[in-house]
């Protein structure tokens, strides 16, 4: 990066470094905090939307509908995330493909799965064989982002139907007893009032999701933990301008740090929704606010 | 060969019994169920052990956090800052190198290079402190009115714990708790991935089922397979903890059930 | 419309001839010198090279894809990428999978590297999970140690978990030489595979040809031999 880091061999210790630390590779690996912040800050509302969808559908008087929303939650939660991670995505992937195959190309003659590989008309790959390497990343995010919100909405459903169980039945009895509608007394006060319930399990959530992130790598996105590895790896002075030992143990320091600053930061933004939340309600928390006031 | 012969001489693989070798041709399904499953009992190990010895740390952490003695509160906030704060492989990257360097110095430590010890110790440590922040949270929310009532009945501090605010911290913790009881199960299967090495091919259900992938390129069969061992054992365990849950709560009143109207929409009653 | 202007498409894409096509060339990135990301981040190696110039002689245009070692195989026959050239050896297990170029790297042996020229290869060996390598310790008889990456194989002898490492000769080296006598290679080299060749899928025959022709191409002007004693030295096996 910097001109005089042309010959690292002659540098002193510190001028070293900071040539080292500012390698093309390092910053690939700064980039990746902004790609695994980017996927957190994308995934975590997709996954409260899948899991009121979930919860919502398993409540529902339909027993269809309250089927599919508890297999949902049962199917989905009861599979390690890494496992999902394994096979779902190209499952997913030659999903997406498949119909796009049948949709785009409808007179197609060959047979899609020759013997182990898997074959679509050039027009319905996802994304184009002659797409830029940029597209075939953002499609492998979207992929990501998708899976992670599958897995955690499944999580998220199970918080928010035992939160929504947890409103007090004296309050939607009210509801009704002033004439609302199962629909209105639905928005205006269960889902208004469940938050406050679900919030300690969300928050426990988003703790669970944020150190799931290392897995990412097995979906080809690459993220800190990658690079930590691949960084921090013996490198020998054939293949490198800065030859150095098994630094895994830095590295992993590092990202030890973040994670834990980045929990401490998580710990503080949740603790002050839930005093915001508990402003008001019929809780413990509650009470101890209004008295606090008083 | 008969899946009968195939189960005695895998089944218990796993663990090192049966055959030496694992199979290295003609891959057939109820080789990969076999020891897919044979691998699940190093997760039901994991998870069982871990789960069962990091409850009782937990309550003692739950308890020392609320401790109003910086000495006692400190460290126990702490410990579970730090271990709630860290992804699980760094954890086990730390765990395996700080053992090595034991082992090195005192020959004493020398079980937990293995993933049998040192894994084990560091997902009880792990489960210890997800728990306790969970049984803390419970500790906080018990009524105040229960209390006094037990003091007014002149119990001892002590009886007080046990027959009171204990009991009602785990029914109020049970819900989260049985999460954190799937998390663990599920966390299990990173001992092997990234972690701690298998030795003589003795791994957990991940371990085999990698295995088969790696061997036939083929990830549809195998994963599903230990997807579907681990939704039974997931359903498991909520039997299990809904069973626990029924009896920390079997003095309430049920809430009355809701009358399923079934397939047949409303307007058709 | 949209069946009026599709077959126009597919006739524009086959017709504007290979050029228009990208190859996509999924490797590791992991495995010096074969292929590992160098001080730029950016792809590197002799893979890299070769890749490079097959590409330029079959007139293709090319990108380079990074990939997990484990599932490398199934986003090749899922479509993800075209083409597999990661060090990988030409096996019948995976050549009942995947089609093979001729191998651009010869047969090769694979050694054990120990902290003593006289260590025991059949006691505790380490090896990487799901290698050629890790199969052929575990009929060996000796006590094989995965670990999920190649680094942790050679940490393992490092600090006496493992009385030896088992892998390619040519990743060992250059660990070797830099060990400065720390590590050194123990007991006799074992071939295993075929030599390294460029994986496609099946159905793939007529690209797999291309780059098979520009192999033959590359052995019988002597650049393919050039290109791999820049990588491995002098002392290396040639065509």
């Amino acid at each position: 990066m910097f001109a005089s880091c042309t010959d690292p061999a002659a540098l002193g210790d510190l001028h070293w470094l900071v040539c080292y630390l500012t390698t093309a590779k390092h910053l690939s690996f700064y980039a990746s905090f902004g790609t695994v912040l980017l996927l957190l800050a994308v995934t975590a509302p997709a996954a409260l939307a899948l899991g009121f969808a979930g919860a919502v559908a398993a409540r529902s008087r339909v027993l269809l509908l309250s089927w599919l929303g508890k297999g949902y939650i049962a199917l989905v939660r009861g599979v390690p995330d890494i496992a999902f991670f394994l096979f779902f995505v190209i499952a997913l992937d030659q999903g997406v493909e498949y119909l796009r195959h049948v949709w785009l190309c409808p007179d197609w003659s060959e047979p899609i799965r020759q013997g182990s590989d898997f074959r679509v008309c050039p027009p319905a790959k996802a994304p184009l064989g002659n797409a830029p390497q940029w597209v075939h990343e953002v499609y492998g995010f979207a992929l990501a982002v998708f899976t992670f919100a599958l897995v955690f909405g499944a999580f998220a459903a199970n918080v928010l139907f035992g939160a929504m169980r947890a409103v007090p039945r004296a309050q939607m009895e009210t509801a009704e007893a002033y004439g609302m509608t199962p629909r209105q007394s639905f928005r205006r006060i269960l889902v208004p009032q469940m938050w406050v319930y679900a919030l300690p399990g969300l928050s426990n959530l988003w703790m669970v999701l944020i150190k799931a992130t290392p897995l990412l790598f097995l979906l080809g996105v690459e993220d800190i933990v990658y690079w930590a590895r691949e960084l921090g790896g013996t490198k020998t002075p054939q293949f490198t301008d800065y030859p150095h030992g098994d630094w895994r143990m830095w590295y992993f320091l590092f990202l030890l740090v973040f994670y834990l600053a980045f929990t401490r930061l998580s710990e503080i933004v949740l603790d002050r929704v839930m005093a915001r939340l508990t402003k008001g309600q019929a809780t413990l928390g509650g009470d101890a606010q209004r008295k606090a006031a008083a | 060969m008969s899946c009968y012969d195939t189960f005695i001489d895998y089944g218990l693989r796993s663990i090192g019994i049966g055959e030496r070798l694992l199979p290295r041709g003609d891959f057939t399904l109820c080789q990969q169920v076999v020891l897919i499953g044979s691998g699940m009992i190093w997760n039901i190990y994991f998870g069982a052990l871990s789960l069962v010895s990091g409850f009782f740390l937990a309550t003692a952490l739950a308890l020392a956090k609320t401790a109003q003695t910086p000495w006692v509160r400190k460290p126990a906030e702490a410990f579970i800052f730090v271990f709630r704060g860290s992804p699980l492989f760094i954890q086990f990257f730390f765990a395996y190198f700080l053992f090595l360097s034991l082992k090195q110095s005192y020959p004493f430590f020398t079980p937990l290079t293995s993933a049998t010890w040192g894994a084990l110790l560091v997902l009880f440590f792990n489960t210890a402190a997800y728990s306790a922040e969970i049984f803390h949270g419970a500790l906080l929310s018990v009524p105040k009115g229960d209390i006094e009532a037990a003091s007014a009945y002149g119990f001892s501090p002590r009886l007080r714990f046990r027959r009171i605010i204990w009991p009602t911290m785990l029914r109020l913790a049970w819900p989260a708790y049985t999460n954190e009881a799937i998390f663990l199960f599920h966390a299990t299967t990173l001992v092997f991935f990234s972690g701690f090495p298998a030795t003589a091919q003795k791994g957990d259900a991940l371990y085999y089922a990698n295995y088969f992938a790696d061997k036939t390129f083929n990830p549809f069969i195998p994963y599903p397979i230990l997807a579907g061992y681990f939704i039974l054992l997931t359903l498991a365990v909520i039997g299990l903890f809904g069973a626990v849950n029924r009896h920390l709560n079997r003095h309430l009143p049920t809430a009355p059930q809701r009358r399923r109207t079934g397939m047949v929409p409303g307007f058709l009653r | 419309m949209k069946n009026l202007i599709l077959p126009a498409a597919l006739l524009a894409l086959t017709a504007g001839g290979a050029l228009a096509q990208t190859v996509r060339l999924g490797t590791e990135g992991a495995y010096p010198p074969y292929n590992f990301i160098n001080d730029k981040g950016e792809i590197d190696g002799f893979e890299r090279a070769l890749g490079d110039e097959l590409c330029k002689r079959a007139s293709l245009t090319c990108e380079w894809v990074k990939n997990d070692w484990d599932s490398i195989i199934p986003n090749l026959v899922s479509g993800n990428y075209d083409v597999i050239i990661a060090g990988m050896s030409i096996t019948d297990e995976r050549d009942k999978v995947i089609d093979f170029t001729q191998d651009y790297y010869p047969p090769t042996a694979s050694v054990f590297v120990a902290k003593t020229a006289d260590a025991n290869t059949k006691g505790v060996v380490s090896a990487q999970t799901a290698t050629i390598q890790a199969g052929y310790v575990a009929e060996s008889g000796a006590q094989l140690l995965e670990f999920a990456t190649p680094e942790e194989t050679v940490a393992a002898v490092r600090n006496g978990e493992a009385d030896a490492v088992f892998a390619d000769f040519d990743y060992l080296k250059p660990i070797v030489d830099a060990a400065g006598g720390e590590l050194v290679i123990a007991g006799e080299p074992v071939p295993l595979g075929k030599g390294v060749g460029m994986g496609f899928r099946e159905s793939d025959k007529p690209l797999r040809d291309k780059f098979d022709a520009a192999i033959t191409a590359m052995k019988a002007d002597g650049s393919l031999n050039a290109l791999l004693k820049t990588w491995f030295g002098d002392a290396t096996k040639t065509y």
